[in-house]
């Protein structure tokens, strides 16, 4: 079971949003890109956000450049799930192949500030403070596999090869 | 019942035989990844694997500061180039151009699969090639193992027909597209572009469109290969590369979008989203301060003689910046033999070395707090050209120059 607070953002975040390219020379010295992770978004989401805590974003969350960097900033800060109505492709890939989860579901029943509980066995979210439940689309399979062993490279090194 | 070019690339590259929602582990053609997610890679690649699957089919390209702005990237820079000559591996180095623009002058082949730490790989599309972004995990895998998995996607196939009006591009046709689905109307599917102005359409021209396949959210922006594929692979001195490919007459697609090319207009996106379009000549007025052309969307040789062909004579705004941008170190030589560098800062450009570096915000051409720009680029998100209190809007290069004379966005025909 994780739990954690919410931390609401609107629609179409992008990997701009994230970790934007004026950034890209702090790109090798990652506890320092960490410190401005969706600094475009909520200049003060990094000084707030806690270990345990969600990022919960709308449609669209992650679109953009395929830069592995914003998933990783977003898992650095100690976020244990990103929920969002939907999610772009290659974002969803690279955050899953880092062994962070990525959860779809009806984002407008979590309001921002809120305490939630997901259970990853379940498939549900709880909104504590809201009373409100719903449950997420189940990760599919063969990506289910990857996250289950914490991302691609520690699959990779476990099965030494993909395993359909 | 037959296939898409997506079902065709990944079931020969997989050797199954498989259809839209089936995971295929495939073989990979080519595997590459450019200085901003180059390091990532690198670091993931040397904590699990020793050797590289083909080094002569995994490229390093030096293109998004090149040359490079600051301490921190030069030190990048050296790790990339440490690492090339410690594998073997090819290297792209600082002023050749932009990864997706080399991709396709020397590298991709009809039928590969293509993948690059850049979400703008799709562009090889273009050339009939599956190419995808990924992250940097699934591009050190690839690198190492020379195969990764996809879910193969549904295709979208998009049917266009009719000839463009005067002033209209291929730019305008998928800004129209991208309005008309969304910024995630073709999210994990492929879009198949097809019909008689796609047949008629250069390769410039394709990959222009093919590039921005992933502005909605696409995984692939296909084209079938043909004779106007041979022709360009001819040219670039790789007729042995060609080999046809078409989807099948009764292949199966989710959806089909048909838009007639003789009713588009000039389009531009307006801040901050892809999919936010409007007609150029309804935002007559909006006060343009810097206009870039170039970017692996609209830097080619084609584009540089539209805008060359519209400022001739003439002088951009006093109060408007414009700089252009070459896609690779043979289109900047191309564009100075045929005298459009000459007429371009005669007309007062201001030329960068080809590279990504003002596309993405990262040097050269960053926005002031409150500064529009309109760009040939494939992205206007906030914060893209290193300002997140800028704006930026996005045009085709005849959009580009006839704002650029303004200093306003402005419908090219009206300076055509």
């Amino acid at each position: 079971m994780l739990k954690g607070k919410a931390f609401k953002f609107g629609d179409n975040i992008s990997t701009d949003h994230i970790v934007p390219g004026r950034l890209a020379h702090l790109r090798s010295n990652l506890p320092e890109l960490a410190k401005h992770v969706l600094e475009d978004a909520d200049p003060t989401f990094a000084t707030r956000v806690k270990a345990g805590d969600f990022v919960v974003g709308g449609s669209n969350f992650g679109l953009g450049s395929s830069r592995e960097h914003a998933p990783l900033v977003i898992k650095m800060a100690g976020v244990s799930a990103i929920l969002a109505k939907s999610v772009a492709r290659i974002f969803f890939r690279n955050a899953i192949n880092l062994g962070l989860p990525v959860l779809v579901c009806d984002t407008d029943k979590i309001d921002d500030g809120d305490t939630i509980e997901v259970d990853m066995e379940a498939g549900t979210i709880q909104d504590i403070t809201n009373g409100n439940k719903v449950s997420f689309k189940p990760i599919p399979p063969f990506m289910s596999a990857i996250l289950a062993e914490g991302g691609l490279i520690p699959y990779i090194k476990k099965y030494g090869d993909f395993k359909l | 019942m037959g296939k898409t070019l997506a079902e065709k690339i990944l079931s020969n590259k997989s050797q199954t035989d498989v259809r839209a929602g089936d995971i295929a582990i495939a073989w990979v053609d080519l595997a590459f990844a450019q200085d901003t997610t180059g390091p990532l890679t690198i670091n993931e690649f040397e904590s699990s694997f020793n050797s590289l699957a083909d080094k002569d089919r995994t490229v390093l390209f030096l293109d998004h500061a090149a040359p490079s702005p600051n301490c921190q990237l030069s030190t990048d820079h050296i790790l990339l180039r440490n690492f090339a000559k410690k594998t073997g591996c090819l290297l792209s180095d600082v002023g050749e151009g932009i990864c997706h623009q080399i991709v396709a002058e020397s590298m991709a082949r009809p039928g590969d699969v293509i993948i690059g730490a850049d979400s703008h790989t799709v562009t090889a599309g273009g050339l009939g090639v599956f190419a995808t972004g990924m992250g940097s995990s699934d591009v050190a895998v690839a690198m190492a193992m020379g195969k990764t998995w996809f879910r193969v996607p549904e295709s979208v196939k998009v049917i266009v027909s009719g000839n463009f009006q005067k002033g209209v591009f291929a730019k305008d046709l998928i800004l129209h597209l991208i309005g008309l689905i969304g910024a995630d109307g073709a999210t994990y599917q492929s879009l198949e572009f097809a019909g008689d102005t796609i047949d008629r359409m250069s390769i410039s021209e394709r990959l222009t469109v093919a590039n921005m396949s992933v502005e909605a959210g696409a995984k692939a922006g296909l084209f079938a290969a043909d004779e106007t594929t041979r022709d360009y692979l001819t040219k670039q001195g790789r007729s042995g590369d060609y080999q046809p490919i078409s989807p099948d007459a009764d292949a199966e697609y989710v959806k089909t979008i048909i838009i007639d090319a003789s009713t588009l207009e000039p389009t531009v996106s307006q801040p901050h989203t892809v999919d936010n379009t409007a007609l150029a000549r309804e935002l007559k007025g909006v006060r343009i301060h810097q206009v870039l052309i170039g970017t692996c969307t609209n830097g080619r040789i084609e584009d540089l003689a539209v805008a060359t062909s519209m400022l001739k004579g003439k002088k951009s705004h006093p109060e408007t910046r414009l700089i252009i941008a070459p896609a690779s170190r043979n289109i900047l030589l191309q564009a100075i033999k045929a005298g459009y560098i000459q007429t371009l800062v005669e007309a007062g450009a201001i030329i960068l070395p080809p590279g990504c570096g003002a596309c993405l915000g990262l040097h050269q051409g960053v926005l002031g707090d409150s500064e529009a720009c309109l760009s040939t680029a494939n992205r206007n998100f906030k914060g893209r050209m290193g300002n997140p209190k800028g704006f930026i809007y996005l045009g085709s290069p005849a959009a580009a120059a006839a704002t650029a004379i303004t200093g306003e966005i402005t419908d090219p025909r009206e300076v055509l």
